[in-house]
Parts: structure tokens; C-alpha cells; sequence
């Protein structure tokens, strides 16, 4: 059975890690969590980004994020990736597979997925 | 939406925006219904604004002109011969007790019933997207039930770590999935 002692073991070996966390949100991935976004499917694709952002070991320098609706309704589920000196990209029609490979190819290498983007799109 | 638990993020979602710092979503199960109910302590509505959010084509916001959620979550429920409340007190008429309450009835029964679908990606996916809030998730099905309250793993956690890292969400997922499969 799960109990708040393991919790409690968690939290002690978590406390050395965060301490080194001072990188924190280079880049930032914004998921659209609006009515829009969630009936086009957010759901799976924000923990697709949560999970695999965690299983990449890009957690230091990423961070997942919620938002509501941007307005482009019609390309949900939107994702939004924000890199300081860089302009924004916008991914669009998003999935769990997809998200898989943007963590890989773009959150990882740097490389942005064209055929995902708005502008490809539209 | 494919599953209520979608609907339930959804509207959950509002309450968030309305600053709710504890939020009760409360699912009781009979043999043949689910009520469903979403209780925050966010900034509330005038009676007039509560009137109109059941409305499509009224809505807050200003990137667009229509409001789905609070309509579709009306419409499952009703498709199902259930019924849908919505009850606000403003912040400004109730400065002490303001906040939100949805209630939802289904008649599991019917052939229009939405299934309830993931919903502990539900409650996971709300935790994620807002640690600062706190969260009392019940789920009860006839003598059973499955709870949650962050306000408990708050308090063994201590300030430095929130409840959105990943090792965190994970055991809540975990913790979560076993009271479902004892239930």
C-alpha cells in the first residue's frame, strides 16, 4: 500500500536534487488546456510532454506548462515552445507520438519539426 | 468530449481562473447514477453572470466568442435524462463564503452516458498545470471510495518541494490507481 511515509522518502532524496535545479526553464513548453484544447485531445499530450521530458533527463533545462485558449481553436491541441533569443514555435494538431519527437528533435537537439508548425499548416 | 473526465478538467479548469485555492471534485456512485461535483473557493459570479454561463455564446474571454464548457457539461448530463446545477456566490456579495458549486447528475443506464473515462489523468494533469492549488478528490462508489486530499501531501512535503515534480505526480498516480483497483 502506498502511504505518506514513502511520500516522505521521496521528498528527502528529492531535497538534494533541487538544490542543483538553478537552470531551471530554459525552454518552456506551453500546452493549450482551454474547452478547445482538451476536447481536441491536451490531455494526453500534456503528460506525453511531462513524462518524456522527464525520461529525456531534460528536466533541468525544461519546463511543461499549462495555458488557456490562444484563439486558433481549430489547430488544437496547441503547443507553444518558448527559447529565450529564439522565436516562439507553435506546433500544431498535436499528439502523444508527436510530442515524443519534439521532445527528441527539437527540445533535445534544437531542431525544429517544420511539418508540425502553424505556419505548414495553415 | 469523449470522456466526463475530460468534462471535469474542463470545468475544473474555471475555477482555477477564478483564484480557487481548494477546489472539491466529489464523484458518487450508485448502481444506477454518478453525481458529479466540482465545489471551489474562487472569486464567484453575480446571479445574473451564473444565469448566462449556460449560455454558448456567452463567454469571459476575448480571443473568441463563444463558451463551451459550462454548455456541454449541461448537455451530457441532460442527454442522459440527469440533471445540471450551478450555484455562485461573489466574492463582493459573500466576501467570507464565495465561490462555485456544479453539480451533475448521470443515469449511467441510458445509451447516451458518457463513460467517465481517465480520471486520474484528470486529477493529475490539474495538479500539474497548478501546484499552488490545493485539490480534496473523492470518488465514491457504493460502500468504496478513493480519496485525495494535496493538502495532506503539502503538509509532508514542506515548502521546498512542489507538487508538481515529476517523481511527486508519479506517486500520486500510483497512489491513486491502487485505492482504484481495491476498490
Amino acid at each position: 500500500m502506498k502511504s505518506l511515509a514513502e511520500l516522505q522518502a521521496i521528498r528527502d532524496k528529492m531535497k538534494d536534487k533541487v538544490v542543483l535545479r538553478e537552470g531551471y526553464g530554459e525552454k518552456r513548453v506551453v500546452v493549450g488546456m482551454a474547452t478547445c484544447g482538451i476536447a481536441a485531445g491536451a490531455r494526453p499530450v500534456l503528460n506525453a510532454f511531462v513524462e518524456g521530458v522527464n525520461k529525456a533527463g531534460l528536466s533541468a533545462t525544461v519546463t511543461v506548462t499549462q495555458t488557456g485558449c490562444i484563439g486558433i481553436c481549430q489547430f488544437e491541441p496547441v503547443v507553444e515552445v518558448y527559447e529565450a533569443g529564439k522565436e516562439k514555435v507553435t506546433y500544431v494538431k498535436m499528439t502523444a507520438e508527436k510530442a515524443e519527437k519534439v521532445i527528441n528533435e527539437h527540445l533535445k537537439n534544437g531542431k525544429v519539426i517544420t511539418e508540425y508548425t502553424l505556419a505548414a499548416n495553415k | 468530449m469523449k470522456e466526463l473526465s475530460l468534462n471535469i478538467l474542463d470545468i475544473t479548469e474555471n475555477s482555477l481562473k477564478a483564484g480557487s485555492t481548494l477546489t472539491h471534485i466529489l464523484l458518487t456512485e450508485t448502481k444506477n447514477t454518478l453525481t458529479i461535483v466540482i465545489k471551489d473557493n474562487g472569486c464567484g459570479m453575480s446571479s445574473e453572470m451564473c444565469k448566462n454561463v449556460i449560455n454558448p455564446f456567452f463567454t469571459t474571454r476575448t480571443t473568441r466568442k463563444v463558451g463551451f464548457g459550462i454548455p456541454f457539461f449541461k448537455l451530457v448530463a441532460e442527454q442522459t435524462g440527469g440533471s445540471f446545477k450551478i450555484e455562485s456566490k461573489s466574492q463582493k456579495e459573500f466576501p467570507k463564503n464565495h465561490g462555485t458549486c456544479v453539480t451533475a447528475v448521470f443515469n449511467k443506464n441510458h445509451i447516451d452516458y458518457t463513460p467517465l473515462g481517465d480520471i486520474v489523468s484528470t486529477v493529475i494533469t490539474l495538479i500539474q498545470g497548478h501546484p499552488e492549488s490545493d485539490f480534496y478528490f473523492k470518488h465514491t462508489v457504493g460502500e468504496g471510495e478513493v480519496l485525495l486530499n494535496t493538502q495532506e501531501l503539502r503538509q509532508v512535503l514542506g515548502d521546498d518541494i512542489n507538487l508538481n515534480e515529476f517523481e511527486i505526480l508519479n506517486w500520486i498516480k500510483d497512489f491513486l490507481k491502487e485505492q482504484y483497483e481495491n476498490l
